[in-house]
C-alpha cells in the first residue's frame, strides 16, 4: 500500500509545459491577440500619419522618434501590463490555487509567462517594424551594433516589465480593478517617458519622475538604436547613457525578483 | 499504520468570530469520510487548512503524518485536491487539459484511463467552456486523481449538479474508494454523505455535533419514536422511547375496531440531522 513517493518532475519540465499552454491559450483569445498586436501598430499609423512631415530636434523625423517610443511601449504593455492584469485575474478566479494544490514551483509558472511575453513581444515588434519600414519609410537600425543595442534593450526592458508585472499583481486590489490600476500606471508612464512627446521638452519634474521607472530608459535605449548617432546631442544628458540604461533596468529586475520571491502568493487571502 | 488525517483541537477565527471551533477528527487510511453541514458551517475552512491553503489559529493537524502548513512538493504529490472554484474554464479540450497537467506528476495516470474513469471519453475533444456542469466537475476529479494521490479532498463536489449527474458522480467516488484512496468530502446533502461515506461528521457553526457511521448517526436522537392517533379527545402525538408500550395502552382503550389515524414514525436520518442543527441555533 505504501508506495515510495517518486520525486516530482523538475521545475524546468513543468515550465516547458506551461510555456506551451500559455501560448496556446494566448492565441485562442482573439481579443487579447488583437489588442497586444494592434495597439503599437495602430498608434504608429495614427501618429506617423498626423505628424508625417514634422521633425524634432537634431534633424530627426517625428515618426522616427515615435517608433522608438512606441516600440518601447509595446514591450511594456506585453510584459508589465499584460502580466499585472493576468496574474491578478488568475489569482482571483482560483487558477493559481489549482497550481498551488499541485505543488507547482512558482518558477515554472513564471517560465510559462515569460515565454508567452517574449513570444508575443517578438511578434509585436516584427509587425510594428514592418509597418514603420514599409508604410512610413522609417529607417531601421543602421548596422549590427545598433541591432544588438535594440536586442539587449528590448530583452532587459521586457524582463523588468515582467517582474514589475508580477509585483504589481501583488498590490491589494480586487482582481476586477486590476486592469484599471495597471493600465493607468502604464498610461501615465507613457506620457512621462517620452513616448508621445519629445522627452527633452517635458517639464523637469516629469522627467525626474520618469527616470525612476524603466520605460524612460527603455525608450531612450530604443532611440539609441533607431536614431542617427548625432541625435544624442538632443538628449537631456547629451549622450545615450547606455551604462545608466543597463544599470537601471537590471536594478529593477533584481529588486523585482527579490520582491516576487519574498511575496508571491497563490491566493489572495488566508 | 498511522491514520491518514489527524485533527486535534483545530480552531480558526476571522475578525474574532470562530469559524472552526475545537474540531477533532481521525480519518483512517482507505476510509471515505464526509463532513456534513449547512453552508457557512466551517467545512471549507477546515478542508482548506488540511490542504495547507489556510493558516490555523489553534490545534494540531497532520495529513499523511505531515503538518499541511509545512507540506512540501513531495507531500503535495500524495494529496489530491478538488476545490470549489478552480479557475475560469480554460479554452482547451478535455484531452489537452489532462495531457497538460500530466506534466506536473511523477507517475500520472494515462489520459485515456482517466477519461474512462470519469466517463468523459466521448467528450475528450470538447472544449472545456462547452462542458456541462457535471462534466466539468468530473474533469476536476480526473485532475485531482491524475497523480495517484493517497488522500483526496473533495469540497462540495456535487453542489449545483442535477440529480442524474449527482448519481453518476457518486458512482465515480465509489470506484475511487474501492481503489483504496482515502477520501474526505464535504457536502450539505445528507443523502450524499449517507450514500458515500463510511463515517459522517456533522458540523455546524464550526463545531462537530456528531461523528458516526451513517446508520448510527444521531443514535440517541433516533431512540425517540413518534406515535400518533385520534380519539374523542382529538389528535394525539407522543414522542417516546417505548413505542410498543404506548401502542398497547392505545389498543387497550379501543378494544374493538380500528384506531383512527394510528401511525408510528421512526425519525429518518434527515429528521435527525435537522434536529441536530436546530439544537445549535
Amino acid at each position: 500500500m505504501t508506495t515510495t513517493p517518486s520525486t516530482p518532475p523538475p521545475a524546468l519540465r513543468i515550465g516547458r509545459a506551461r510555456a506551451k499552454l500559455e501560448l496556446i491559450l494566448f492565441f485562442r483569445e482573439p481579443a487579447q491577440v488583437i489588442f497586444s498586436f494592434a495597439y503599437p501598430v495602430l498608434m504608429m499609423l495614427i501618429f506617423a500619419s498626423v505628424f508625417r512631415n514634422e521633425t524634432v530636434a537634431g534633424g530627426v523625423t517625428y515618426k522616427q522618434y515615435f517608433l522608438a517610443g512606441i516600440a518601447a511601449t509595446g514591450i511594456m504593455l506585453a510584459s508589465f501590463q499584460a502580466l499585472g492584469i493576468r496574474i491578478a485575474l488568475e489569482r482571483d478566479n482560483g487558477e493559481l490555487g489549482r497550481l498551488q494544490a499541485l505543488g507547482t514551483p512558482p518558477v515554472a509558472y513564471f517560465l510559462g509567462k515569460a515565454a508567452q511575453v517574449l513570444a508575443t513581444s517578438t511578434l509585436q515588434l516584427i509587425s510594428l517594424l514592418l509597418v514603420a519600414r514599409f508604410a512610413f519609410d522609417v529607417s531601421m537600425p543602421i548596422d549590427t551594433a545598433h541591432w544588438l543595442t535594440f536586442a539587449w534593450v528590448a530583452v532587459l526592458g521586457s524582463l523588468s516589465g515582467m517582474v514589475l508585472g508580477v509585483a504589481v499583481s501583488l498590490l491589494p486590489h480586487q482582481g476586477r480593478s486590476a486592469d484599471t490600476v495597471v493600465a493607468s500606471i502604464a498610461l501615465v508612464l507613457q506620457f512621462f517617458s517620452g513616448v508621445f512627446f519629445v522627452f527633452s521638452r517635458l517639464p523637469a519634474w516629469m522627467r525626474d519622475v520618469a527616470a525612476v521607472f524603466p520605460l524612460k530608459w527603455l525608450t531612450q535605449g530604443m532611440r539609441s538604436a533607431f536614431l542617427p548617432d548625432a541625435a544624442k546631442h538632443a538628449e537631456v544628458s547629451g549622450s545615450w547613457q547606455h551604462g545608466w540604461t543597463a544599470a537601471v533596468l537590471v536594478a529593477w529586475i533584481v529588486v523585482g525578483l527579490a520582491v516576487c520571491a519574498r511575496s508571491f502568493r497563490w491566493r489572495s487571502s488566508d | 499504520m498511522d491514520a491518514a488525517i489527524v485533527v486535534r483541537g483545530l480552531g480558526k477565527s476571522y475578525a474574532g468570530q470562530a469559524v472552526v471551533d475545537d474540531v477533532e477528527l481521525t480519518i483512517e487510511r482507505g476510509e471515505c469520510f464526509a463532513l456534513l453541514g449547512p453552508n457557512g458551517a466551517g467545512k471549507t475552512t477546515t478542508v482548506e487548512i488540511l490542504e495547507g491553503f489556510r493558516h490555523r489559529d489553534a490545534g494540531e493537524v497532520t495529513v499523511l503524518g505531515i503538518d499541511p502548513a509545512r507540506g512540501d512538493r513531495n507531500w503535495r504529490a500524495q494529496v489530491g485536491v478538488v476545490g470549489q472554484s478552480v479557475g475560469a474554464p480554460l479554452d482547451l479540450s478535455v484531452r489537452e487539459m489532462l495531457d497538460h497537467f500530466a506534466a506536473y506528476h511523477a507517475q500520472p495516470r494515462s489520459t485515456d484511463d482517466l477519461l474512462t474513469a470519469v466517463g468523459l471519453t466521448d467528450a475528450a475533444r470538447t472544449r472545456i467552456p462547452n462542458l456541462s456542469g457535471g462534466q466539468r466537475r468530473r474533469l476536476d476529479v480526473a485532475l485531482g486523481v491524475q497523480g495517484r494521490p493517497e488522500v483526496l479532498f473533495l469540497d462540495e463536489p456535487t453542489t449545483g449538479l442535477d440529480p442524474a449527474a449527482r448519481r453518476q458522480f457518486w458512482a465515480l467516488i465509489t470506484n475511487l474508494r474501492a481503489a483504496g484512496t482515502t477520501i474526505l468530502l464535504t457536502t450539505h446533502y445528507l443523502d450524499e454523505a449517507a450514500h458515500l461515506a463510511d463515517r459522517v461528521a456533522v458540523i455546524a457553526r464550526g463545531r462537530l455535533l456528531d461523528v458516526a457511521t451513517p446508520d448510527a448517526l444521531g443514535r440517541t436522537l433516533r431512540l425517540a419514536v413518534t406515535v400518533r392517533w385520534t380519539d374523542e379527545g382529538g389528535r394525539h402525538e407522543v414522542s417516546t422511547r417505548t413505542p410498543t408500550a404506548t401502542v398497547r395502552e392505545i389498543l387497550a382503550s379501543v378494544p374493538t375496531g380500528e384506531v383512527p389515524d394510528l401511525a408510528v414514525y421512526r425519525p429518518s436520518l434527515e429528521d435527525v440531522y435537522l434536529a441536530m442543527l436546530e439544537h445549535t441555533e
